[in-house]
């Protein structure tokens, strides 16, 4: 009985409040999803999340206040493909409300000030170009800065951002220079990696977290599984390029659920948290009340 | 694209130089002078090789970036490096064949050199992996380099790679993370960091060995964020478009300076570099000197501080 009303149920719900899950090919009730941080009730399989949600599941309620959201890319290469970029980029921004991919600021976890930073896997696959770029490098110095942790969670399975030519590639340099001030200046870097990230962004600012872990099941890697199958002409083993995978091979702290990524990173900080001192908590403080930003 | 050692837009060029040798081995046959008309010739051949390289579109450039004649780090070590000690392996886990590295000394300047290397005879290419580096490359490279920061000795790191090894054991080796280790590593390196792409620079791969206080590019080299054939193939669907993606994604040395990326174009002997490898080598050579003696005098933290003042201001918004 219950059977048929759940068959019934699904071709006559209007599309909208039920979803496939991606991990377990099943159909799912969307509210049930929603309820476990966009997880599936079934697998555990993790959906992408926006930008926006990752702040509201990361950072403590209100907590988060954006820098730097006016910055806007720029077609600098007047790149166009089958598609313009430019064209590419309105419809991204229109798509997901965002200016580029990358939303940060500064936040609490546990009470604990952060500087924070996510990539949108929804705005051109998460991919880095300048404004990426721009906002890991000023995050990164604005954390040295006020000796506060700098957490970054990647969804940048775009790697670096072709349409921006060259420049995108140097962002990995900026980007790794800059956290390298970050590292000498003996505050905490932490990273999530979630489903996916890739290339460039991997191997730059992605990769180089004193502690790194992923959410579960998430492509991970350098070359993307479709070139390197096309190049060694076999098939890729099972659960290639996976947060399981990385775990396995050594390059990653811990695979850490979403429901406990806040925790998880919230004990780290309380083991590895550079303490502001009392002038730039203070500082910290009025601008913020301020709204001085 | 084929491996030929003939590009097709150099054919009217080589066909004078043919044009030449008949001419001289008929004389020396004879007993003629014919210096009047072999100086004819390449009087005219040097006017068409202008007009040709005049002409010459981004998916030319490539295509002679990557052209098998091409001078490779082993080349130009040979040419202007003396007292050249190879040293091998990452220490970790092997020695890649795709990156060659060692002291030697440049007119004098005690040198750390760091390079792809591609190989030249088909055993020598597949020993190699054309140029493509493994994770294992990318720790050798970083390592060598820390060992010349020990003993004050600049770096010169020479760029000519398709890009680093897409392959199983790369990923399982931890591609990206050797990569990072390397670009991190060298943003820091207490000594001067010159890089030359003398060739191919392709994406992560060659930043991999190219992160450093001056950034130099021969004039026929590349540097991209993505082989033009793996653009076209994800952006137009077709990787034939690929010289549409060269043009595309402005990666000409020209280009870089127009991007204000590159820090000087070194000028190659006319028709290319493999038409005259010593001149190449002279040119770079000359290049790498006068670079190294403005940064010489620069104390280690002013010069650290600068490298990060001139990355950070790439495509500042
Ligand atoms: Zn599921």
């Amino acid at each position: 009985m219950a059977w048929n009303l759940g068959l019934r149920r699904k071709s006559k719900m209007p599309s909208g409040l039920w979803l496939k899950c991606d991990g377990c090919g099943e159909m799912i009730f969307k509210k049930d999803v929603e309820d476990r941080l966009n997880t599936c009730p079934r697998c555990g399989h993790h959906f992408r999340i926006s930008a926006r949600e990752r702040v509201r599941v990361t950072l403590d309620r209100d907590s988060f206040e954006e820098l730097w959201a006016d910055l806007e890319p720029v077609d600098v290469l007047g790149f166009n493909a089958a598609r313009a970029y430019s064209e590419k980029l309105v419809q991204a921004q229109e798509a997901t409300g965002l200016k580029d991919a990358a939303v940060c600021g500064l936040g609490a976890i546990d009470g604990r000030e952060v500087v924070f930073l996510v990539t949108d896997s929804a705005f051109i696959q998460g991919s880095m170009g300048v404004v990426v770029g721009e906002k890991i490098a000023l995050c990164a110095e604005k954390a040295a800065d006020l000796r506060v942790p700098f957490v970054a969670v990647s969804g940048s399975g775009g790697g670096a951002r072709m349409e921006e030519g060259v420049l995108s590639l140097m962002q990995m340099a900026k980007t790794t220079a800059a956290l390298e001030r970050l590292s000498q200046a003996g505050v905490l870097y932490a990273v999530v990696l979630t489903n996916a990230t890739m290339g460039g962004a991997l191997a730059s600012w992605a990769f180089l977290g004193d502690v790194t872990i992923a959410e579960p099941r998430a492509l991970i890697g350098f070359t993307g599984p479709r070139v390197i199958r096309q190049t060694v002409k076999t098939e890729l083993p099972k659960g290639f390029q996976t947060s399981e995978f990385l775990l396995e091979k050594g390059f990653i702290d811990a695979i850490v659920p979403r429901s406990e990524i806040r925790p998880f990173i919230s004990k780290i900080i309380r083991y590895c948290g550079a303490w502001p001192s009392r002038r730039v908590r203070e500082t910290v403080g009025a601008s913020r009340k301020g709204k001085a930003r | 694209m084929a491996q030929t050692d003939v590009l097709q837009f150099e054919k009217p060029i080589l066909e004078i130089d043919a044009k030449v040798k008949k001419l001289e081995e008929f004389a020396l046959e004879k007993g003629l002078d014919v210096s009047m008309e072999v100086g004819h010739l390449r009087r005219r051949q040097e006017i068409l090789i202008r007009t040709i390289f005049a002409g010459l579109t981004a998916w030319d450039k490539v295509a002679l970036a990557r052209h098998p004649m091409r001078p490779q780090t082993s080349d130009y070590v040979e040419m202007i490096a003396e007292d050249f000690v190879e040293l091998h392996g990452d220490k970790a886990f092997g020695d890649d064949q795709a990156i060659l590295a060692g002291f030697g000394t440049i007119s004098g300047e005690k040198t750390m050199i760091v390079g792809h290397r591609k190989g030249r005879s088909t055993a020598e290419r597949l020993q190699c992996n054309f140029g493509m580096a493994n994770p294992e490359g990318y720790r050798k490279a970083h390592g060598k380099m820390k060992l010349a920061e020990k003993f004050g000795v600049p770096v010169l790191t020479m760029i000519n790679t398709p890009g680093a090894n897409p392959g199983v054991g790369a990923e399982e080796r931890g591609q990206a993370k050797a990569i990072a280790e390397s670009i991190r590593i060298m943003t820091s390196l207490r000594v001067p960091v010159i890089c030359c792409v003398i060739g191919e620079g392709g994406s992560g791969g060659a930043l991999g060995i190219g992160v450093g206080d001056r950034l130099l590019m021969m004039e026929h080299s590349y540097y991209s964020v993505i082989s033009p054939e793996g653009c076209a193939a994800i952006l137009w669907k077709d990787g034939a478009m690929a010289d549409k993606a060269a043009e595309a994604l402005k990666l000409t040395a020209q280009d870089l300076m127009t991007l204000k990326v590159a820090d000087e174009v070194i000028p190659e002997p006319l028709g290319g570099a493999h038409r005259n490898p010593r001149g190449a080598a002279e040119s770079l050579k000359e290049a790498y000197l006068r670079n190294l003696r403005e940064l010489r005098p620069v104390p280690a933290d002013r010069l650290i501080a600068r490298r990060y003042e001139n990355l950070r201001r790439f495509g500042k918004p």
